[in-house]
């Protein structure tokens, strides 16, 4: 190691004059064909929400692509900006409009199911916590997912997002930061 | 910090695997760095700090790509937070200067950088700071630039001030600045806060604390004459350091925090 990595602090509770950009909660605009809507609420030990916190997401475009030069098979050529930012109402509540991402390749040949990367940033966490979205409809998919496999079954559960049948295209994922229902977090 | 020449950018360590062929370095994995999630001295982590044990995800490519925003999302009157009113603000003026590095010690070009703190008196223009201080009509306290070809940064802005907040019996913030980096990788996501040298309020301040020790100084900025433009403002330098690529800079390489 040459320099020595910053450490992590929290965002503290004034975050939101800093953080959220009008067009953040909108990795497509609204309105998108095929968008999706991914909503939830984040709680806390006590089962209160969470009103000052900030979620981002990280994804894949629809074809399972990154307009990003890492990527290994080249960067994807569009304006897909995979990336979304809201901060949570006094409900406790996120929203984020996007498209559904593809499944992703992995290095040994696997085949990772379509998810977003979520980091949640609030006061109280001294460093932000890492978990993933997958989706209901993608049954086999998931069963295939090798992050999934990871995990105890009975927990993996958190990660997959619930469907609104009275909504189409309305997916709902709650974040609970500890209790019976702690969500999965992830050490990234 | 001593800040080497840039190094090239390493090539993959391994050659393509069986399998889809695709090459995923995986960042590193720091340990003895960051503040433990679970720290009951800053009382907001008891209900908020997960209980379960976080579970190890290998970087794959979501994790080692990640959102490349710049330029189009600031002005350069962005990174002066002393001239976006019509006067202004009161405090002292400084100047806040330094590099966005690797650990590898590679600079990271053309990454957005996002700053917000309280003004001169102690005070966020936040709904919720029932700090009894005034609020300036002449600051915001948020900022935002872009790093350039060599990863550096420049903000010009007034010195935060102390504020009292409820953790424990007079419990005082040291004076900070927050700072948001984004690098080049959803595994280099940073928010952090800057600290000034020599500040009084450090030992009871449990937020700063919360870091190993031996990583503690790395939140401090330090005073430069250098950077301090004469008759005008004061320069403080500090240098932000993301994760690293490849197996070469590995801290630990046990994957526990």
């Amino acid at each position: 190691m040459i320099a020595k990595l910053t450490p992590s602090q929290t965002v503290g509770p004034f975050l939101a004059i800093g953080l959220p950009w009008p067009d953040g909660p909108f990795v497509v605009p609204e309105g998108t064909a095929g968008a999706i809507t991914l909503t939830g609420r984040v709680f806390d030990g006590a089962g209160d929400p969470v009103t000052d916190a900030l979620v981002e997401t990280w994804q894949a475009d629809p074809d399972g692509r990154f307009a990003h030069p890492d990527d290994p098979r080249g960067a994807a050529g569009h304006g897909f900006r995979g990336f979304g930012r809201c901060p949570t109402g006094p409900d406790g509540s996120y929203r984020i409009v996007t498209l559904k991402p593809g499944p992703l390749p992995g290095p040994d040949g696997e085949t990772e199911a379509p998810h977003l990367d979520v980091s949640v940033f609030a006061r109280g966490l001294l460093d932000r916590v890492v978990t993933r979205v997958y989706f209901p409809d993608e049954g086999q998919a998931n069963e295939a997912d090798p992050v999934l496999a990871s995990i105890d079954p009975a927990r993996a559960a958190t990660l997959i997002a619930a469907a609104d049948p009275d909504a189409p295209g309305l997916l709902r994922f709650d974040i609970h930061l500890q209790g019976d229902q702690e969500t999965v977090f992830f050490d990234v | 910090m001593a800040v080497p020449a840039p190094t090239p950018p390493p090539r993959p360590s391994h050659p393509p695997e069986s399998g889809s062929g695709l090459d995923v370095t995986p960042y590193e994995r720091p340990s003895g760095v960051h503040p433990p999630l679970d720290f009951a001295d800053y009382r907001s982590t008891a209900l908020r700090a997960p209980h379960q044990p976080l579970v190890l995800l290998p970087h794959r490519l979501t994790e080692i790509t990640g959102p490349l925003l710049g330029a189009e999302r600031v002005t350069a009157a962005d990174a002066d937070l002393t001239a976006q009113h019509e006067g202004e603000p009161q405090g002292q003026r400084i100047i806040v200067s330094g590099r966005v590095l690797d650990t590898g010690g590679r600079p990271v070009p053309d990454t957005l950088i996002e700053i917000w703190q309280p003004n001169a008196g102690g005070r966020y223009r936040h709904v919720v700071d029932d700090h009894p201080a005034p609020l300036d009509p002449n600051f915001t306290g948020v900022g935002r630039c872009v790093t350039d070809s060599g990863g550096r940064y420049r903000f010009v802005t007034i010195k935060p001030g102390s504020y009292p907040w409820r953790n424990h019996p007079n419990a005082w913030r040291p004076a900070h600045i927050h700072f948001s980096l984004f690098g080049r990788a959803f595994a280099q996501r940073l928010v952090t806060q800057m600290f000034f040298p020599g500040d009084p309020l450090f030992f009871q301040d449990p937020i700063f604390n919360s870091v190993p020790e031996a990583a503690r100084d790395r939140l401090i900025s330090r005073f430069d004459l250098g950077l301090t433009v004469p008759e005008w403002a004061l320069g403080y330098a500090w240098d932000i350091v993301l994760r690293g690529r490849g197996a070469t800079f590995f801290e630990r390489q046990d994957g526990h925090r």
